[in-house]
């Protein structure tokens, strides 16, 4: 299955230097030519090329602020880690009012959702004992991750969608009840922290239809936000509907907080979440409840697509916290079933060297003589970011051993 | 072309920041030969047990794999102390490691009962002052 992918490369930038190659955790770009690559099939929309890029080549896809003029009434659907974006903001209403003011008939929260999820979670890890530990899947890539490279972890994934799918299937319906208009003439618009959640919007694992008809990105929402956060004339309206646990979720360790349970951990930043997701399938620790994991250091506040410092946006979101009830919504003991994977998920190894294990068990004995007589340098100047995956390109037929300088270098030598 | 790929690792000893790596490599590269996810998991985690182990007791040693197409073969070859009697060491919970080693969350005697848990077959060559070789096979 080919996937749609918010993180891209425009070539017309690119250096062809190798600084995305060494970073990218899934060995998904290769320079060719010059020109960046990226291997569709192996990325999962982390965002950490957009990171370091120093050409700013890489990029992640969104929509554009005028999707708002497609549609007669639009509900913003802000990710909590909008709210850590300003200064001094001790209530969310300023965000939300300023939301309403830049053109959004209305607003729901993915926090209010998000409190849904934590009590459906809780009583799914109660009702199922046998599943601990439950891995979280708010964050796209992980799930992602977990597909393509954990295939013996599945089990464990939390079979719930992200919170913003719930958020829009709730607005939706609120909206139409509100107003009376048909569900396509109602825009349910996501503002989001990364492009992870664009990709997981347009085409989601475990979902066959998104409720969230665009999404937009925190940084392009944030200068319009602006000039409405000084005054407004709304300041009556009271849109806040979640408490801690929900906006809580935008930082690293939010969601576990919101389970209840002291049986967690929370690993935060790409690294450390495939190093988390290692150790589990080797069971190399012992018995926990809950493992969160989020992609972007510091949780959601640091997805690419924030404007703040992700640790300066944390103290923020937990200073808002403090104002907060515990928590505004509740499920009263039921499951929503919109909450749920509508599909299950399956191990899709993408990185497997042949089609069969005959044909892999040949090419990973090719890749064994080949990585002997490679230099071992990992440089980067064949465009592979180590000499493994060369040698691993090399037995997919996407390479050539004279790729390596130093293989080169000593090829003419001899001629000589 | 061999009919086997054969790996092989050095453990050093007491670097526990460093044991796990080659059982890590092997499952890394299981997984890109379509070797079915349960097999990766077994070799995963009897591999790993018995590196923890060459780490704790026998100051490191050498890890030989050989992968074939229906069998993965782990043969973990110490000059460790040895093993004095197999029969206790096998039962889940005896273990021999030091306090210093337990206050790290290792030692809790599943080692070897885990070794032989999750491989199709295990066999445990030991000589007491000389060292042990332990061999583990996982059918495909």
């Amino acid at each position: 299955m080919d996937f749609y992918h918010s993180v891209h490369l425009d070539s017309s930038l690119c250096k062809g230097c190798i600084n995305c190659i060494k970073r990218c955790p899934t060995q998904a770009i290769r320079v060719h030519n010059g020109k960046a690559v990226i291997k569709n099939a192996f990325c999962i929309d982390c965002g950490e090329c957009i990171r370091i890029c120093p050409h700013h080549a890489k990029q992640a896809s969104y929509d554009s602020l005028d999707v708002m003029n497609d549609y007669e009434y639009k509900v913003a659907l802000p990710a909590p880690s909008l709210y850590a974006q300003f200064n001094n903001i001790d209530d969310a209403n300023i965000v939300l009012r300023a939301l309403v003011a830049m053109g959004f008939d209305d607003v729901y929260e993915v926090s209010g959702a998000a409190e849904l999820v934590s009590e459906m979670s809780r009583k799914y890890v109660e009702e199922h004992p046998e599943g601990k530990p439950f891995i979280s899947t708010a964050c796209p890539t992980v799930v992602r991750l977990v597909r393509a490279r954990f295939p013996n972890l599945i089990d464990h994934l939390l079979p719930f969608n992200a919170p913003v799918e719930l958020a829009a299937t709730l607005a939706r319906k609120r909206a139409m009840k509100k107003t009376g208009l048909p569900s396509e003439k109602i825009g349910v618009i996501f503002i989001s922290p990364c492009p992870a959640k664009v990709s997981a919007c347009k085409q989601g694992l475990g979902i066959k239809q998104s409720d969230v008809d665009a999404v937009v990105a925190i940084k392009e929402v944030y200068p319009k936000l602006l000039p409405h956060m000084t005054y407004n004339d709304d300041f009556e309206t009271d849109y806040v509907r979640s408490g801690r646990i929900g906006v809580g979720w935008g930082n690293s360790g939010g969601e576990a907080g919101g389970l209840l349970t002291d049986s967690y951990l929370a690993a935060d930043g790409i690294e450390n979440v495939i190093r988390v997701l290692e150790d589990l399938e080797d069971q190399k620790f012992g018995e926990l409840d809950f493992i969160e994991l989020n992609a972007c250091s510091g949780g959601c506040v640091g997805g690419v697509l924030n404007v703040e410092n992700p640790y300066v946006a944390q103290a923020k979101l937990k200073k808002l916290c403090k104002y907060l009830p515990v928590a505004r919504n509740h499920i009263n003991g039921e499951y929503l079933e919109r909450a749920f994977w509508d599909e299950p998920i399956e191990y899709t190894p993408v990185f497997k060297l042949g089609k069969t294990f005959a044909e892999s068990f040949d090419k990973m004995q090719t890749v064994e003589i080949l990585c002997a007589e490679l230099p071992g340098l990992d440089c980067g100047s064949c465009g592979a970011p180590t000499c493994k995956a060369l040698a691993e390109d090399i037995v997919r037929g996407e390479a050539s051993v004279n790729d390596c300088i130093f293989v080169l270098r000593e090829f003419f030598n001899n001629q000589q | 072309m061999y009919d086997a790929i054969k790996l092989t690792y050095n453990v050093s000893g007491d670097d526990f920041t460093r044991a796990g790596e080659a059982s890590s490599d092997v499952k890394g590269k299981l997984k890109k030969m379509n070797v079915p996810p349960d097999a990766v998991r077994k070799v995963a985690i009897s591999m790993y047990e018995g590196e923890i182990n060459m780490v704790i007791h026998a100051d490191g040693g050498q890890i030989t794999v050989e992968i074939t197409k229906d069998c993965i073969t782990m043969i973990l070859a110490d000059k460790g102390p040895g093993i004095k009697d197999i029969d206790q060491a096998m039962q889940a919970g005896f273990s021999t490691a030091p306090d210093n080693i337990r206050t790290l969350g290792f030692g809790a005697g599943m080692g070897l009962p885990n070794m032989k848990k999750y491989s199709d077959e295990m066999k445990i060559e030991t000589e007491i002052g000389v060292g042990t070789t332990v061999t583990m096979k996982v059918f495909i």
